[in-house]
């Protein structure tokens, strides 16, 4: 009896999930560092994304009614292996239709040659911003809307230079997104004529940076270049530099602009520069309106995580297919103009505008505008420490 | 003769201050992990994440008195609350040797399988301390930051190097000192702390001559937890707490534990400034020490640096390997590996 009923209920899911194929339900991996050094700022990225799929499912309007739902897997941020099996169960067990992911730039290379390129998926990610992810072989199904480093190298130098500095010191986290600034930031300053000291590469989640700032401190340096993560060895090297007196103020590149910078410094480093991916299109305020009190919308690339999202789901519906092979070659189309300019919350316009034939040139949250292959032309938001606050200097 | 000053007080503040702090917390850290190996015989890969549960606990306590107004005075509240939180950390050992470890030990299992359980235990830990107190960067110093700031020292001095001694740098030195000569005190001239080393030095000669080893191992575990705490809190101090890094701090404790000599408590310490201090040392530039010292037309235009700091992490591990080929034992006298 037991097993006739097992047996009836095992028939039972197999035909309902027979049946619930169709246009009932898209999956969409949402791939981030849950745990590991940007743990702190993955859980307002993945709300973002959520949103927008909660928006286009909301509206009803995707491929004549298909819901979206999110499936969050753990990317660690650092351990390509650990990153590379949830890539895997996303694509194989849970069948997702395209992948917004992954953050970090050295697991998001791994996701892609290991993964996305062996099974066709598309992977938009909104953080990995290393300039060696511009010229991988993607078969065209990687995209960013993050911009690479080699322009906030150019950036950072442009900040630095107008600020008076001529001589700095650089340390970076030792992966591809340390090294990959580091070395943009290093070419583009001393091509303009400034000096690095020294470039000195530190592990994340150490116990005790002393040695690195020794190191950095003996080289000297009118500021002190930190392209690092705040929730990690960044923070313990600024720690660490301020409590031996070795700098009073630094430049921070975008994986050290988070709340947490101002709380844990203040006015420590009072005077201190940085820039962060940010533009002050009117999506900003959109996407900040849109999100309300659910999550904190200026977090570091959630607007970002939330156009990664909207881009893919916007693509299905200009191809009138949730297949990636089907509507990969749509995201340049309705990331770019021509067409009606779409904002945060427009999401459902967008998609009848695409239902009906016409064509969108999607904006988003952060001015995506796709170059270069796939991804973000790059518009960066100037800070500096003021009051012990991150306050805003402009946008370049 | 400024010169010559300026030089010091550099290779003070960059090497000697931070190796002196550094050391002390790993030397309470692997003196956990030696006593472990010593009397329970297995390597308590948990003993990271029983760090980070000992500052936890102190945080909430921490934050408890700050709620309710109690200070204490120029020094963190923190150092106030410790007591507490050794007691919750070494309640939460009690229990988890209760309900894991006592079991292996009664099946006789191999040490290896201790070190298998251990790491469950690990996870576990590491599980509840995220879960209950956030994964993020806390900091939770209070009191005055600096006996002396690199500032008022250049003020003061008129030199141009300055040397900052943080107040949490301060402490830990001095805790360090205190916790290691009660530890002494106790292990050599209490009746439970003899019979504890001789539990450690013959197993069954210690249950022929009537030591209960329930209580030798609850004493273990309460000491184990007293210095878990003590030493996840000064590290907390000192730097900031982060449940994520005291799971890294585990290498450099065992590093420390292993080429002390593993089961020896001596041993644990002089490892602890061993490893520290070949970490800060070997990758310090001496650029600046030496352009104080040698006259001009000698100073050097490179950094005159032995390693890259990349290799700091290599730098204790070489010696790591070289002290087991030479003397598996660790420099004191320990039970090889």
């Amino acid at each position: 009896m037991k097993k006739l009923m097992m047996a009836s209920a095992a028939t039972a899911l197999m035909a309902s999930g027979a049946f619930a194929d169709g246009h009932s339900e898209i999956k969409m991996g949402v791939i981030l560092g849950f745990t590991g050094p940007i743990e702190s700022l993955t859980p307002p990225m993945a709300d973002g994304a959520e949103l927008a799929m909660k928006e286009v499912t909301d509206s009803g309007l995707l491929l004549g009614g298909s819901s979206v739902t999110s499936v969050r897997a753990d990317s660690t941020c650092i351990d390509a292996g650990a990153a590379t099996a949830a890539a895997e169960r996303l694509v194989s067990a849970d069948g997702v239709k395209g992948i917004m992911g992954a953050d970090c730039s050295g697991v998001t290379g791994a996701i892609l040659s290991n993964v996305a390129l062996a099974n066709g998926m598309v992977m938009i990610s909104p953080s990995a911003t290393s300039p060696a992810l511009s010229s991988p072989d993607d078969n065209g199904l990687f995209f960013r809307t993050a911009p690479s480093d080699a322009r906030q190298g150019v950036v950072m130098t442009e900040v630095l230079m107008e600020e008076g500095i001529m001589e700095v010191a650089v340390t970076y986290t030792n992966n591809d997104y340390g090294k990959g600034l580091a070395d943009s930031f290093q070419a583009a300053f001393e091509a303009a004529g400034g000096t690095v000291t020294i470039s000195a590469a530190h592990e994340d989640g150490k116990a005790d940076y002393s040695a690195e700032v020794g190191a950095l401190a003996a080289a000297g340096g009118e500021r002190l270049v930190v392209a690092g993560y705040v929730d990690q060895g960044g923070a313990g090297i600024v720690r660490s530099a301020l409590d031996t007196g070795a700098f009073d103020t630094f430049h921070f590149p975008d994986g050290m602009i988070g709340a947490s910078l101002s709380e844990q410094f203040g006015d420590e480093i009072e005077g201190s520069t940085g820039q962060v991916p940010g533009t002050d299109s009117p999506g900003v305020a959109a996407f900040a309106e849109l999100v309300g009190d659910a999550f904190d919308a200026t977090s570091p690339f959630t607007p970002e995580s939330y156009d990664a999202a909207a881009l893919i789901m916007l693509a299905m519906q200009a191809a009138g297919s949730a297949e990636p092979a089907d509507y990969v070659s749509k995201i340049e189309m309705v990331a770019n103009a021509p067409g009606e300019q779409i904002f945060p919350g427009e999401l459902a316009k967008a998609l009848q505008i695409l239902a009906d034939g016409g064509d969108i040139d999607y904006v988003g949250a952060s001015a995506v505008e796709l170059v270069n292959g796939g991804e973000s032309a790059g518009n960066y938001r100037q800070i500096v420490i003021e009051g012990g606050e991150i306050s805003t200097v402009k946008f370049r | 003769m400024t010169d010559f000053l300026n030089a010091l007080v550099a290779l003070t503040n960059f090497v000697i201050v931070p190796g002196m702090a550094y050391g002390a917390q790993l030397a309470l850290g692997a003196l956990g992990v030696t006593l472990i190996y010593g009397i329970l015989r297995f390597s308590n890969f948990a003993h990271g994440d029983t760090m980070a549960f000992g500052a936890m606990a102190t945080i909430f306590i921490t934050w408890t008195f700050q709620a309710w107004g109690i200070s204490f005075g120029p020094l963190p509240t923190a150092i106030l609350a410790l007591p507490f939180a050794i007691m919750i950390t070494a309640l939460v050992l009690l229990g988890t040797d209760r309900v894991v470890y006592r079991f292996y030990r009664r099946q006789k299992s191999d040490p290896v399988i201790l070190v298998i359980v251990s790491m469950g235990v690990m996870f576990i830990m590491n599980g509840i301390v995220r879960f209950m107190i956030g994964v993020g960067d806390i900091r939770f110093s209070d009191g005055e930051r600096f006996i002396i700031s690199a500032r008022d020292f250049k003020a003061a001095t008129g030199l141009k190097e300055g040397l900052a001694i943080k107040t949490t740098q301060g402490i830990t030195i001095v805790t360090a000192i205190i916790v290691v000569a009660i530890l002494f005190w106790f292990l050599n001239k209490t009746r439970t702390g003899k019979s504890m080393r001789a539990f450690s030095d013959n197993e069954d000669l210690a249950l022929l001559s009537g030591i209960n080893p329930e209580r030798v191992v609850m004493v273990t575990w309460i000491i184990v937890g007293a210095l878990a705490t003590v030493a996840g809190t000064l590290y907390g101090l000192d730097k900031s707490f982060k449940p994520f890094v005291y799971l890294q701090l585990l290498l450099p404790i065992f590093a420390a534990a292993i080429v002390g000599g593993l089961g020896n408590p001596l041993g644990a310490i002089v490892g602890g400034f061993i490893i520290a201090f070949a970490e800060v040392t070997i990758t310090y530039p001496l650029k600046k020490v030496l352009g104080y010292l040698l006259p001009e037309s000698l100073e050097p235009d490179g950094l005159v640096q032995l390693l890259s700091t990349d290799y700091k992490f290599a730098v204790s591990f070489v010696i790591l390997l070289i002290v087991l080929l030479v003397k598996p034992t660790g420099i004191f006298k320990g039970q090889s590996v």
